[in-house]
């Protein structure tokens, strides 16, 4: 499903987070949003995912503009984003509740997206039993589960160490592969950015559009191509 | 994996107790109750009057004997029974409303406005000074009882489950939402389970002021129930039967309280503090 920014601004109290973002992501894109930090990159995402009123200009979702929340258009969290009380598999399960799913088959395909990400085995654990690295397995295997047509993360791997954040890029590649979804997908990094998305957004510190740096060979295994990677540099100095 | 290691030193620091020591400090603990019995004994059999009267007060011997004689009547268990249904029809009334109005006080503007106000203002009051109110009020003594029982518990339920809602985390219900699930799933399935810790501090805490209240309440306008008991054996200058009045009420509020602790700790079985605490 493809988004439309249009002259986006959006404000906290008198203060503009953004102002005046214009910006178009193609159906199956990734796109990287990066910036300096309190630059506003999760008030995109939080109102591209219905969360935030549009102060003005407006958001479209397949050319139908935003109002509310969807299940169409899902939200990654950095973490803590399970709920805790329930098990892995209950929190897999509590998108396909909402979706009415009969219960016999919420487990089967709980079961399946949890065996998807590798985690087949610790269905009955609860979230605080896992590493950092597993729990974002969990929401990538319950956002998934909800068959969402964007996935918004807010820096989901923001919290792993190296290892565990290169294994979830891969993970999250090939899951992507299977099943092209837009994504789009806040980052600090630079390289995961380039690594993963066609395009990366680099926001200003006052909330707006720097530049749109496109990646010539994402999800590959070569490094990212350096007049790139400086160029998204640039961009972040610079804002 | 960081917590057992910030653990490590403090299992090296305390070991466990050997044996011989364990059982020492059973024995100190056992011998400080026996030794009190023992003091009072002394103090009530020899009638010390000591600017306190001692001699008014039975001895354990008599207490005991009375206990004895009590638990064999049907009358007692009757008092028991009584007791046990004001202070639970109470409570589970007050947990009921308590954490309806924390809550929709917590999520809804318009219910904050309407409703903090009349709670402010009635929240100051004990309880227990509703009495004649209650008496006027209600039909029967009996509704009155058990109206105070739930007023007492009340308020400690509705602040503390107010404070556990405001207090949540955004992300889960921002979970749910963008999941395509509505305010009732939010509040069934976040706000409900998440305010739970909170709102089982403030159901402890009822539960110990509905026992102070359903006590006095009974004493005050009570037919049976351990409190009526208690004082109409004062009244009749059986003390040994106050003291069975008091040992049973304290008995009812520790077992009430344990099995409201003991909820508490199966219900969340989540929170971090791990499976031993």
């Amino acid at each position: 499903m493809s988004l439309r920014i249009e002259n986006l601004t959006v404000h906290y109290g008198q203060r503009a987070v953004l102002s005046g973002i214009d910006l178009d992501v193609a159906d199956a894109e990734i796109l990287a949003v990066t910036g300096p930090s309190g630059c506003g990159k999760s008030t995109l995402l939080r109102s591209l995912a219905g969360l935030l009123p549009v102060s003005s200009g407006r958001i479209l979702s397949a050319d139908v503009p935003v109002t509310g929340t969807s299940a169409e258009r899902a939200l990654v969290f950095q973490d803590d984003g399970l709920l805790p009380w329930r098990s892995v598999r209950r929190n897999v399960e509590l998108p396909l509740s909402i979706r009415r799913v009969p219960r016999a088959r919420r487990r089967v395909e709980a079961e399946s997206w949890l065996s998807q990400v590798g985690l087949a085995g610790y269905e009955d654990h609860l979230p605080r039993e896992l590493s950092g690295g597993m729990r974002q397995r969990v929401q990538l295997a319950r956002t998934l589960a909800g068959s969402p047509r964007v996935i918004l993360a807010d820096e989901p791997f923001g919290a792993l160490d190296a290892q565990t954040r290169t294994a979830m890029q891969r993970l999250l590649v090939d899951v992507w592969r299977k099943r092209p979804t837009t994504v789009v997908f806040v980052t600090h990094d630079v390289d995961e950015a380039l690594f993963l998305a066609d395009r990366v957004a680099v926001l200003t510190r006052d909330g707006r559009l720097a530049k749109v740096v496109e990646s010539s060979r994402p999800r590959t295994a070569e490094p990212a191509v350096a007049t790139e990677r400086a160029e998204v540099l640039d961009g972040l100095v610079a804002a | 994996m960081t917590q057992t290691l910030e653990h490590e030193p403090t299992a090296v620091a305390a070991p466990p107790a050997p044996p011989r020591r364990r059982f020492s400090r059973l024995a100190v603990r056992a011998g400080s109750i026996v030794a009190a019995l023992v003091v009072w004994e002394l103090l009530t059999a020899f009638d010390v009057d000591l600017w306190l009267h001692f001699d008014r007060l039975p001895t354990p011997v008599e207490v005991a004997r009375d206990l004895g004689y009590q638990l064999g009547t049907a009358v007692y268990y009757q008092d028991l029974l009584d007791s046990l249904r004001r202070i639970v029809t109470g409570f589970a009334l007050a947990a009921v409303f308590g954490i309806g109005f924390g809550t929709a006080i917590a999520r809804s503007r318009g219910t904050s406005d309407v409703v903090q106000p009349l709670l402010e203002v009635l929240r100051p009051i004990p309880a227990i000074a509703m009495v004649p109110i209650a008496i006027l009020l209600f039909p029967s003594n009996e509704q009155g009882i058990i109206f105070i029982t739930f007023i007492a518990a009340f308020f400690p339920v509705v602040v503390s489950t107010r404070h556990a809602v405001r207090a949540l985390p955004v992300v889960w219900e921002d979970a749910i939402r963008t999941m395509g699930g509505s305010r009732r799933r939010v509040l069934w399935n976040v706000v409900l389970p998440g305010a739970l810790p909170g709102v089982f501090g403030g159901l402890s805490v009822g539960m110990g002021v509905s026992w102070i209240c359903v006590i006095s309440a009974e004493m005050i306008s009570g037919e049976f129930g351990v409190g009526y008991r208690t004082w109409q054996a004062y009244t009749v200058v059986d003390y040994p039967g106050v003291i069975v009045g008091m040992l049973t009420i304290g008995l009812l509020g520790w077992v009430t309280s344990a099995a409201v602790e003991l909820l508490g700790r199966r219900a969340t079985r989540w929170l971090p503090r791990g499976e031993n605490a």
